[in-house]
């Protein structure tokens, strides 16, 4: 039904990051928060409580001084599209607080919905999940930053990124509002896209031939993280480095040289 | 009544499949999970009408252009204006969680006079009438007992109206002692004014080039205008060029770099000076530029006719790679083949200045990197470093002197910059303390105004500054937030953040193109602020006589458009001015030395008679004491200049950086090895002027017998998001004065580390 009223054609949105031009910076993440509300807390050094949508990994390349190396690895919610939308998230949760859009490809989480279970978490491969433990406080006066765009979560409830679905809902009103059928490639972008000062990030229609992420992702140094679990994410990386690109997955150590393959 | 073991259970047991079986607990889980979401204390953020406002932000030299996103009177986000000449709209960490300053739990909302100790934070809140007042008349008392010279001023940055109005309050009042935080901007200043003749700053047609060596450039860490490097970087991938990283540590632009050269810390000018001779050798420099339009490349006489060797001779003399690598650790071959690159390409071009840029560093290095540009002709033209002239828009009459402003100015600065040691350097601050504890100038500092700046944060040896800070009776600063700097102060006048206040933003460091940038108001002040330049020319005003006399203007907000004339309106309405046509002067027109060509040596700098310079410039410490050296490092997650981190990009810190409220400092494995040290453990870092709770990380990023601490940590005012976690590195490094200039160009410090 519903998509009889939009009268377009399923979208894929995906992202393509190119490791080579991330400098890990921290500005995508800064920018998420900002536009996400995402809570902060006084202590924030375990990295297993601190909130992150897109979090920015740091990886070594294990070799000795002076051959060591190091590359960074942005990581936003993968939005899984598993086997015809059963992401191993989607498919657990049993109050339907995080579901998969044919139309998007968006894995939604309605916090509304979660009350907290965390089997999401648990089933999630890529840690893109995190629990909202404490209740969050702001610093008085700083509630005046807050987006009325998203949301602010509660104690109890499980968050993760979202490729600023808000940011297509408003986008798609003006659309509608025109009368236009499309959105244009720019007229949706998440916010660490935007605010990437490195043009590492690009965002957009992985179906739609006319969006660079089409042609990205078919780039010889594609490849994307876990692979062979079969969860078909929608987050491809780039790396000119073999050994970035073999930390992508669990390969073993006789496996030969890592190959992206075209998708 | 007599209940049966049996008959107890099966009630049990009844009980809880009943319980089980009825809608209850379900209910009673759903209603929790409903009751939980809706504590009352959660905001709700309200909407309302949608705008944007363009502005500039100026958390850093780097004047990025910026877009607000408002929600009715509310800032709700900052992103990066879209076609601005410096960052089309791409933003770093720090300038995108700027909310987080303007509705931060540490702006200083009114004016604040100290109760209680210095530093014990016991305040009251005074009215501007009584806070200009106070100022005025301790001012006044210092000036009519004969001691103008006796108050001293610190400025954040060195251009535009605001750091003008303040030099010129100190003219006016009568003092020698206006100071401006120093950067390698001021290292590169001198080396422009020496080797072009001119007073200018460097501008990097970085996006142009196509072999960048950078000297321990932290070129995606801050360095320069950090978002233009970043996109400049991007640029250089996408077309396959070449950055080529010289640092002792793996930093990520060492990471990102086409190759790494693990130099040893502190001779990178050795290996810029082998790679001249490697070219110089080899034939491979631009003859046409250094036959025109060099001098001093071969031997040269000054005008008392004493002969020099040139730099050719000096160069071909003492550093060849096989010299130079027994100093800088870095293979001959590969000073060679790095030469021959380097020389080899289209648009070749170096850079220096360590890390962020945040200490302006040997002036030697400076002019040897500056050498190898000219060298391949890589001055004034595309992809190369540029001389633009410095922002020349204030133009202000001298304001008149009084009997006691003239006497007040006659006296030696206290800093040490004076036309003696130091004729190229305008002011020394980390030369502040020494000349205050020491009292060279002789005469004592009675009182000191900071604005933009957090010396007691940012200047190394952080206990000398204290000492400097704690003799001075009377310290004013005009800070936003309550930083630790003016946790020490008398008395906090304090401004509008960068996001209330309209000033003008001159010269984002390293664009090669004459930029003046407008920030302005997005919203309206939150606190009972005032733009500082309207508190001085109040203060001005109410000590009347000359001084008052010096400011004309009815406001700041007067003046600043006097001031700008005809480019208000432009400003105003695009928050820009660009000077779009711009070409940089030709090679026949670009020198203004007495020889009007490119000075690969001057009579200031006579290199050939400084016998050290294939040792590192010194730093503090003994080897036999401290058989390490400990280095800093920058991060962009870590805003290591007057502010400190937002509570955003306190959280981005990474795992290995910060434990709790304990900093990692890096160490090679074999060197913690040698000290008994495994990961994660705590340990003692001792230099020679400071100690320090540790843990140490093991790193293959760095080599053996060097340390690294990153900046930015160690906050001991400012928000509990930040403030005590870690260490200051600055409280553990003692600055190094240049023998050029005087600044601050100390990398490092000797250090030892031990098990706690």
């Amino acid at each position: 039904m519903k998509k009889a009223q939009e009268h377009t054609a399923p979208k894929k949105y995906g992202m393509v990051i190119d490791l080579d031009k991330c400098t890990g910076c921290g500005a995508c993440m800064a920018a998420c928060m900002a536009e996400n509300n995402v809570p902060f807390r006084e202590d924030e050094t375990d990295k297993n409580l601190s909130i992150t949508w897109l979090r920015v990994y740091k990886l070594t390349n294990g070799k000795k001084f002076p051959n060591a190396d190091v590359c960074y690895l942005p990581r936003p919610c993968m939005h899984c599209e598993g086997h015809h939308g059963h992401s191993p998230c989607v498919s657990v949760c049993p109050a339907t607080a995080t579901d998969y859009s044919y139309d998007t490809g968006i894995v939604s989480q309605i916090y509304t919905r979660c009350f907290g279970c965390r089997y999401c978490m648990a089933a999630c491969p890529y840690h893109v999940r995190y629990f909202n433990w404490w209740d969050p406080v702001w610093p008085e006066g700083m509630e005046k930053m807050l987006s009325p765009n998203v949301s602010v979560r509660t104690r109890g409830v499980v968050e993760k990124c979202s490729f600023c679905f808000h940011r297509y809902q408003i986008a798609m009103e003006k659309v509608r509002y025109e009368g236009r059928a499309e959105l244009a490639e720019d007229e949706y972008q998440t916010a660490c896209t935007q605010a990437c000062p490195a043009n590492a990030i690009t965002f957009g229609d992985l179906n739609n031939h006319d969006h660079a992420v089409y042609k990205l992702k078919t780039h010889p140094d594609a490849f994307r993280l876990l692979e062979r679990l079969g969860t078909n994410p929608k987050v491809y990386y780039i790396s000119s480095r073999e050994w970035v690109r073999r930390q992508g997955d669990n390969y073993l150590e006789n496996e030969g040289k890592v190959v992206a393959k075209a998708h | 009544m007599n209940i049966a073991r049996r008959s107890f259970l099966a009630f049990l047991i009844g009980g809880a499949a009943g319980t089980a079986l009825s809608p209850l607990p379900w209910k009673l889980t759903d209603d929790l999970s409903i009751w939980t979401q809706t504590w009352p204390w959660t905001p709700v953020p309200p909407d309302g009408e949608y705008s944007y406002v363009n502005s500039v932000c100026t958390l850093c030299p780097g004047g990025c252009g910026i877009t607000v996103r408002k929600v009715d009177n509310r800032a709700v986000k900052i992103e990066g204006m879209a076609g601005h000449p410096v960052n089309d709209g791409g933003i770093c960490i720090l300038g995108a969680s700027g909310l987080q300053l303007l509705y931060g739990p540490r702006r200083v909302k009114a004016p604040m006079r100290r109760v209680g100790e210095r530093g014990e934070g016991k305040w009251e809140t005074i009215s501007w009438d009584e806070a200009i007042a106070a100022a005025a008349e301790k001012l006044e008392g210092i000036r009519s007992a004969g001691n103008p010279q006796g108050v001293a001023c610190m400025v954040g940055d060195r251009y535009g109206t605001v750091p003008s109005l303040f030099e010129r309050f100190m003219t006016a009042y009568g003092s020698p002692n206006f100071m401006s935080d120093a950067a390698i901007e001021d290292s590169y200043r001198i080396t422009l004014n020496l080797m072009h003749g001119k007073n200018a700053i460097p501008g990097f047609d970085a996006g142009n080039a196509d072999f960048v060596v950078s000297f321990g450039s932290g070129v995606i860490e801050g360095w320069g205008s950090p978002v233009r490097m970043f996109l400049a970087h991007g640029k250089w991938k996408d077309e396959n060029k070449t950055l080529v990283q010289v640092e002792p540590r793996l930093s990520n632009t060492a990471a990102k770099a086409d190759k790494w050269v693990a130099v040893q810390p502190g001779t990178e000018a050795v290996l810029a000076l082998s790679m001249a001779y490697v070219i110089i050798k080899e034939n491979l420099y631009d003859k046409s530029f250094v036959a025109e339009n060099a001098a001093a490349f071969e031997d040269w006489r000054d005008d008392e006719g004493k002969t020099y060797p040139g730099f050719k001779t000096f160069v071909l003399n003492g550093f060849s790679p096989a010299d130079a690598s027994k100093v800088t650790g870095v293979d001959p071959s590969l000073i060679v083949s790095l030469a021959r690159s380097f020389a080899g390409a289209e648009k070749p071009l170096a850079l220096c200045g360590r890390g962020k840029g945040n200490t302006p560093g040997s002036l030697h290095e400076f002019m040897a990197v500056h050498a190898l540009n000219g060298l391949v002709g890589a001055i004034n033209r595309p992809g190369g470093v540029w001389a633009i002239d410095v922002p020349d828009y204030v133009t202000w009459p001298k304001p008149g002197l009084d009997e006691a402003a003239r006497a007040g100015l006659e006296k030696p600065r206290v800093d040490g910059a004076d036309g003696g040691a130091y004729p190229y350097t305008e002011s020394i601050i980390s030369g502040f303390a020494d000349g205050v504890n020491s009292g060279s100038a002789g005469y004592g500092v009675e009182a000191l105004l900071v604005s933009g700046a957090n010396p007691l944060y940012t200047l190394r040896d952080a206990q000398a500054v204290r000492k400097a800070f704690d003799s001075i009776g009377f310290v004013v600063s005009f800070s936003s937030y309550m930083d630790e700097t003016a946790a020490q102060a008398d008395l906090i006048l304090p401004n509008h953040t960068y996001l209330e206040r309209r000033q003008d933003v001159p010269a984002p460091f390293g664009l090669n193109m004459p930029v003046i940038g407008m920030s302005r108001p997005v919203v309206p002040p939150q606190f009972d602020t005032r733009q500082v330049g309207d508190s001085l020319m109040g203060i001005a005003r109410k000590m009347g006589g000359s001084v008052g006399d010096a400011f004309g203007w009815e406001s700041y907000e007067a003046c600043l458009k006097e001031t700008m004339g005809a480019a208000w309106e432009t400003l105003e309405k695009d928050g820009i001015l660009v000077k779009a046509d711009y070409a940089p002067e030709g090679w026949g027109e670009a020198f203004n030395t007495p020889s009007k060509k490119f000075q690969f040596f001057t009579g200031a700098y006579r290199h050939g008679e400084n016998k050290d310079l294939m040792s590192q410039m010194k730093i503090e410490g003994e080897a036999a004491d401290f058989p390490l050296i400990l280095i800093p490092y920058d991060s962009m997650r870590l805003a290591s200049g007057p502010v400190a981190d937002t509570p955003f990009m306190a959280k981005t810190i990474e795992e290995d950086v910060l434990i709790h409220d304990d900093v990692y400092v890096q160490v090679n494995p074999a060197t913690a090895a040698s000290l008994n040290l495994r990961e994660g453990k705590v340990a003692e870092l001792t230099t020679p002027v400071g100690k320090a709770r540790v843990r140490v990380h093991l790193s293959e990023g760095i080599g053996e017998g060097v340390i690294a601490l990153p900046t930015g940590l160690g906050h001991w005012a400012n928000s509990k998001y930040i403030a005590g976690k870690g260490v200051n590195v600055n409280r553990l490094m003692s600055p190094v004065a240049d023998p050029v200039s005087g600044l601050d160009a100390a990398w490092g410090i000797r250090a030892k580390l031990a098990r706690a």
